[in-house]
């Protein structure tokens, strides 16, 4: 039976810095390869709609007509299956996560790029 | 995987319990025509499944006489595929899942669209 | 039922929000004084109906929805998926890939018992320990982000294979830092294993006997801690047939017993790891695969808090006919219903806990 277990590491708690991280003030932790947010080079693209298909949440839509390529935010869940099967390696997973956007931003969460 | 009739399944249930079969899960598929339920047992790692085929609207027997802890998977199925079991020991009565539109699993089609197309 | 109209009788209702619940639960108590003595519980707060949205993704997709069923479990729940497609289509899994397999569902054992340890000792007011458990749980997060990109659902698995690899030198260094968790992981172990008011709380509370817990289908730890020996590791799945363990039992069958079933479970996952980044073969780490399924599959897992049962039913088209993940919070409920009766209220949140359970995995 023990008493008091706790007592030392409380006390060394005292003078540690804290464990947490002050998001969003402090840019989150991440790594290598965490799975932020999709991002494309779109002078590269040939507008196929590859990746719009493989999509699994439809959150990407790529017009060849008009020569764009669009994508939503927040239907988008980092999965990297478009990254994968994009023929012209034009899509890329960055590490920064999406920022969260209030209900008068969301257009915001909607993003267009336009090609040449 | 074995099939059997629906008037063995009682006796098949009450045989397994009697052996010291553990009740494992009870599902329910919904096939072009009517609904197929499977019941799985397991015993020190050996794994049986009993399968059976009901019509539309057929009642089916309760087998919480047999094993008290099958109320739920029953309750879930009634809620879920609209499926009519006798006898539950523990009978939510279409409460457990409240669920805005009935049977969403199975829904109930109607018999006169079916006719037209 | 006991029937509630006599005068010494009270209902009291628990949940769905409650402080100590991580998740949505209700039950409705009939007391008597102090003890209670009949439970009614009351399920289907998150109800999503995921099931029914495999037959409206194509079974190459339904792997991301699989994950998503409950972010505590998510990684069992994806490889269970790919798994029953990967018995219905015969596909050959890499040795490779299925000792990846193994790595990261052990990663995610630790990490959900540890999880649960933080969530115990708030149960019971020990919010210190709980701050502790999850500190040293960040060190598990940390390894599982470098090595497949997120920290809780973690898209690794598909049907194959899984997506990513892992080289020698990360899992030298994740050996490495095992060590150092490990440590660390036990300072906040031997508290709960040892300290005088965690020990008042959870011994004798919340007792299962042997027999009920096997005739009410209890799975699990809370079959373990009540002296069964039985864990679906033993099948064999993934690489497990090659990886040497013992099952972790207790006699007793009360909440300490659970406690410290999950406490042993932890220290043995590290070890399974270990093992396993000493046995890691080369090679690929996906199989290619072509067609479509047609047939039906019944595969079982051991998820960190029980037995999971996986039915998956195709017809030879890209949607699947049925998805049923029978999963162990679900089993557990009649058990769970059976301990509660007899104890006290002050008992209640702590038990509940003590039971683990995952209300978003048990209603999908």
């Amino acid at each position: 039976m023990a008493f008091f277990s706790m007592a030392g590491s409380t006390l060394a708690n005292l003078f540690k810095k804290p464990a947490t991280r002050l998001y969003p003030a402090v840019e989150p932790k991440c790594s290598a390869i965490t799975r932020g947010h999709v991002a494309i080079e779109v002078n590269q693209c040939v507008f196929c709609g590859i990746c719009g298909k493989k999509c699994p949440t439809l959150a990407i839509e790529v017009n060849r007509e008009a020569k764009t390529w669009e994508i939503q935010r927040l239907k988008c869940i980092a999965c990297g299956n478009c990254c994968e099967a994009c023929p012209k390696h034009c899509l890329s997973m960055n590490s920064a996560y999406s920022r969260p956007v209030s209900s008068l931003e969301k257009e915001l969460a909607h993003e267009v790029a336009r090609g040449a | 995987m074995i099939k059997m009739e629906n008037q063995e399944l009682l006796k098949a249930v009450e045989g397994y319990c009697a052996q010291g079969y553990r009740l494992v899960q009870i599902c329910c598929v919904k096939e072009t025509e009517g609904l197929v339920l499977h019941y799985t047992f397991d015993k020190d790692y050996d794994l049986i499944d009993l399968s059976i085929s009901i019509a539309e609207g057929a009642p089916v027997p309760s087998i919480t006489t047999i094993y008290p802890c099958a109320f739920l998977y029953e309750n879930e199925i009634h809620d879920l595929f609209g499926l009519t079991i006798q006898d539950i020991n523990v009978d939510f009565k279409g409460l457990l899942y409240k669920v805005t539109v009935a049977r969403p699993f199975n829904p109930a089609v109607d018999p006169a669209a079916r006719e037209r197309s | 039922m006991s029937s509630v109209s006599s005068s010494k009788h009270t209902v009291i209702p628990f949940g769905p929000q409650h402080p100590v619940l991580p998740e949505p639960l209700h039950f409705d108590f009939v007391l008597e004084d102090e003890k209670i003595v009949d439970v009614i519980p009351s399920i289907g707060y998150v109800h999503r109906g995921l099931e029914i949205l495999a037959s409206k993704k194509e079974f190459t997709e339904f792997v991301y929805v699989a994950e998503r069923i409950c972010g505590i479990c998510s990684f069992i729940h994806g490889m269970g998926y790919c798994e029953a497609l990967e018995e219905i289509m015969h596909i050959e899994v890499p040795g490779r890939a299925q000792n990846l397999r193994v790595i990261w569902s052990e990663l995610s054992r630790v990490h959900s018992h540890l999880l649960w340890l933080g969530l115990a000792a708030d149960a019971f007011g020990f919010e210190n320990l709980f701050m502790q458990a999850w500190r040293a749980r960040e060190g598990v997060l940390d390894i599982i982000e470098e090595t497949t990109g997120a920290r809780v659902i973690f898209g690794a698995c598909k049907i194959g294979g899984v997506r990513k690899d892992i080289d020698g030198d990360t899992l030298s260094r994740i050996a490495y830092v095992l060590n150092k968790l490990q440590s660390e992981v036990q300072a906040v172990c031997d508290i709960f294993l040892k300290d005088s008011s965690v020990k008042h709380r959870l011994c004798g509370v919340g007792l299962l006997s042997r027999e009920d817990a096997y005739a009410l289908g209890a799975v699990g730890p809370m079959l373990r801690a009540s002296g069964l020996a039985y864990d679906c590791r033993k099948l064999g799945y993934a690489a497990f047939s090659d990886i040497n363990f013992s099952i972790v039992t207790e006699t007793d069958g009360d909440c300490y017993a659970r406690c410290s079933v999950r406490i042993r479970e932890i220290y043995q996952s590290f070890d399974i790891i270990r093992q396993t980044i000493a046995k890691m073969p080369g090679g690929e780490i996906c199989a290619k695969f072509k067609g479509v399924p047609d047939g039906e599959a019944l595969v079982r897992f051991e998820q960190p808090r029980g037995e999971v049962v996986y039915y998956v039913k195709a017809n030879g088209t890209k949607f699947l006919t049925r998805f049923r993940a029978r999963t162990p919070t679900f089993a557990n409920i009649p058990a769970m219903m059976q301990v509660l009766k007899g104890a006290n209220f002050a008992d209640v949140p702590t038990i509940v806990l003590t039971i683990d359970p995952c209300i978003s995995c048990t209603e999908r």
